[in-house]
């Protein structure tokens, strides 16, 4: 088991045949995902690292019976890429693509709302289960199936946490990267939810950052619903407060969002937290026993 | 990227919001002029830095002739002002705003902000504006409002009705705000804006709504499509390292330490900052040099972090997803030659080819200090300054 991807998940990639979605493409080909083509506009008919390239997500879906798309396209044209996948009836969109406009964000977050399609990212390195599919720009070696799942907002600190969790042995039963934008897809709170509810994971590591609340709801739904063992890091204790103009933001914040107040939010709600990502492998193999 | 007052106005006018009437001017004979030429019989000189607080540290003052403009001017002009959102080394002033000074019934405050949690943009709105909102915001919560703007429907002027009445604002001054949050709200979407903010908005001796201050900061990832909005950039107001580091790609903060670090992923960097701090460093900037990097950046990168005096050692951490180890060690090796680096450096390499780079920094013949992993690595930096 895991969650959101498996052996079974038929993938398309979104901006295809760019430098980017031609090398990820090949990875994710090579790692053994169901990866069944691609869509480049003015490309239909041609063939791209042996597969069918076509020109709109709808003919992608209709021709591959694809359900999920990861997206490579260059951020100008990216939410009108994740708005066209959903219309095309692709149920999970994971969109890699960093330097997204926030207000595009803010309307296709809208757009969606309600519909049931799930978004990873923007501005993430995907998700993996491994030993079954790998969606993204995540190096494959460093995975290993397992019983740990992994949900963070940060990509390399997420490679950082998969490693030691292959080295010491636990491996991972799915990780994704929720990604680091203001306005984003999938929350810790939904990631947690289907671990919590996932028999292959047996214990959870999160890793947040300084910033917004999510961190302060995800300790809100922790105490609440979740029963197994949680290790929690939060990166950004010592970054400087930001040089900033005006109140706006602090009003909105209240005072939340800092390194210090998502430990111990977390911590109040019976995560395990660490002060170094190095001690997450060991301290997550600790609460298993 | 943040504007200044002078030019978040002159958005303001585009936009139809009522703002005071007044000139930017760069030198004291000008502001004379600009005082003459507003007439009236009070002015207010106001430093152009991109900072709150400008009140309280004495950037802003208040004159009764054109000749004392020119002198409030002179003591402005050219010198470095200190406000609690500058940072200890301040922002210079280059240019100062000239303004007719207004009569002021009441100070409201006014913004608009994207709402991470909420995903909408919001507009907020208290009674009690001026210098003490944060205050307001953190004692007496209640009186602020905050007004969440659906992205399909648009600003309601029934929103603006929600705002004004509560605010204590006359069924005329209502109208005026509706006009004005319209404007706002079109200005906010159509400019990318990430925040924008009126404190004080005042309500005039005459009775009128006032945009009497602007703050206006922009998403910068939208500023490929604000080409005229990015042109009004002023890189005097933004550290000069940040600003280089930007141009090739880089995110670099700098900070009061010894330890330079270079990090690939903005979360990886914070992590490898606090780790220096855990076993006893400081560090001297947060520098991410992106997914996707190459040498010359990784080049760059390095020159960056000696140009900082402080910088004793240096931590390079890389966990290699799209950028390849090997790519990171040749840059490594390219830059400790070019630059000539005196300081030690501790490198900790992992992930997509990591044997190759290790292989390349272990081949180079170069004084460079392996880690296993980053707490590893951060040990050895600070041992190597002490």
């Amino acid at each position: 088991m895991s969650i959101l991807v498996d052996k079974n998940t038929k993938l398309i990639c979104q901006g295809f045949t760019g430098k980017q979605g031609t090398f990820h493409s090949q990875q994710c080909l090579d790692y053994g995902t169901q990866l069944v083509g691609g869509v480049t506009p003015g490309r239909g008919g041609e063939t791209h690292i042996g597969l069918p390239v076509f020109n709109t997500a709808h003919e992608a879906v209709a021709a591959t019976g694809a359900d999920t798309t990861m997206i490579y396209v260059p951020a100008p044209g990216a939410a009108d890429a994740i708005l066209e996948a959903a219309d095309a009836g692709i149920k999970l969109i994971v969109c890699i693509t960093e330097g997204i406009p926030v207000m595009d964000m803010v309307r296709v977050k809208s757009a969606l709302a309600g519909s049931g399609i799930r978004l990873i990212g923007p501005n993430c390195p995907g998700i993996i289960t491994p030993g079954q599919c790998k969606i993204g720009i995540m190096p494959a070696m460093i995975h290993k199936p397992g019983k740990i799942g992994i949900v963070s907002r940060s990509g390399t600190l997420t490679y950082e946490t998969v490693y030691q969790t292959t080295q010491n042995g636990l491996g991972q039963s799915t990780c994704v990267g929720i990604g680091g934008d203001p306005v984003h897809g999938m929350s810790f709170i939904d990631c947690l939810e289907l671990f919590q509810n996932d028999p292959a994971t047996q214990g959870i590591v999160m890793v947040g950052e300084i910033g917004g609340t999510d961190e302060e709801a995800a300790a809100d739904y922790i105490r609440a619903h979740v029963t197994k063992p949680v290790v929690a890091y939060i990166a950004g204790v010592t970054a400087p407060p930001g040089k900033r103009m005006g109140h706006a933001g602090a009003i909105v914040s209240g005072g939340k969002g800092t390194a210090q107040g998502k430990f111990d939010a977390l911590e109040r709600a019976g995560a395990s937290i660490v002060r170094t990502p190095v001690e997450i492998g060991e301290r997550i193999k600790s609460l298993l026993k | 990227m943040n504007l200044h007052e002078y030019q978040s106005k002159q958005l303001f006018h585009e936009y139809g919001i009522a703002v005071s009437t007044g000139r930017v001017v760069n030198s004291p004979e000008e502001a004379l002029a600009a005082a003459r030429a507003l007439g009236g019989t009070r002015w207010v000189v106001k430093a152009q830095v991109h900072a709150g607080g400008r009140g309280k540290a004495g950037g802003v003052k208040l004159v009764e002739s054109p000749e004392a403009a020119a002198e409030a001017a002179r003591g402005m002009l050219g010198s470095i002002l200190k406000t609690p959102q500058t940072g200890d080394a301040g922002l210079p002033i280059n240019q100062v705003l000239v303004e007719r000074a207004q009569g002021i019934r009441k100070e409201l405050y006014l913004s608009l902000l994207t709402d991470r949690a909420k995903e909408q943009v919001v507009f907020i709105a208290s009674a009690a504006g001026g210098m003490e909102i944060e205050e307001v915001a953190a004692h007496t919560p209640e009186q602020i409002m905050t007004i969440p703007i659906h992205p399909g429907a648009g600003f309601q002027p029934y929103q603006a009705r929600q705002m004004g009445f509560s605010m204590g604002l006359n069924a005329d001054q209502v109208k005026e705000l509706t006009v004005m949050c319209q404007g706002l709200y079109r200005l906010y979407t159509e400019c990318d804006a990430s925040q924008v903010e009126i404190n004080p908005l005042i309500i005039t001796d005459e009775g009128k709504l006032l945009a009497l201050d602007a703050k206006i900061n922009l998403d910068e990832n939208a500023l490929y499509r604000q080409k005229r909005i990015a042109e009004m950039r002023d890189p005097s107001q933004e550290d000069q390292r940040e600003y280089q580091a930007s141009a090739h790609g880089l995110s670099y903060v700098s900070m009061d330490g010894e330890i330079g670090c270079m990090v690939n992923g903005a979360g990886l960097a914070m992590a490898t900052m606090d780790v220096i701090k855990l076993y006893g460093g400081n560090p001297a900037n947060f520098l991410d040099v992106g997914g996707g990097t190459t040498a010359e950046r990784v080049t760059e990168a390095f020159k960056l972090i000696i140009a900082d005096p402080k910088v004793k050692a240096i931590l390079v951490n890389i966990f290699g997803g799209i950028v390849r180890c090997d790519l990171i060690a040749e840059g490594v090796i390219a830059a400790v030659k070019q630059v000539q680096l005196k300081v030690p450096v501790v490198v900790r390499l992992e992930g997509t080819n990591v044997d190759k780079g290790r292989k390349l920094l272990a081949d180079s013949g170069l004084a460079i200090i392996t880690a296993e992993n980053l707490d590893d690595a951060a040990r050895k930096a600070v041992a190597a300054i002490s």
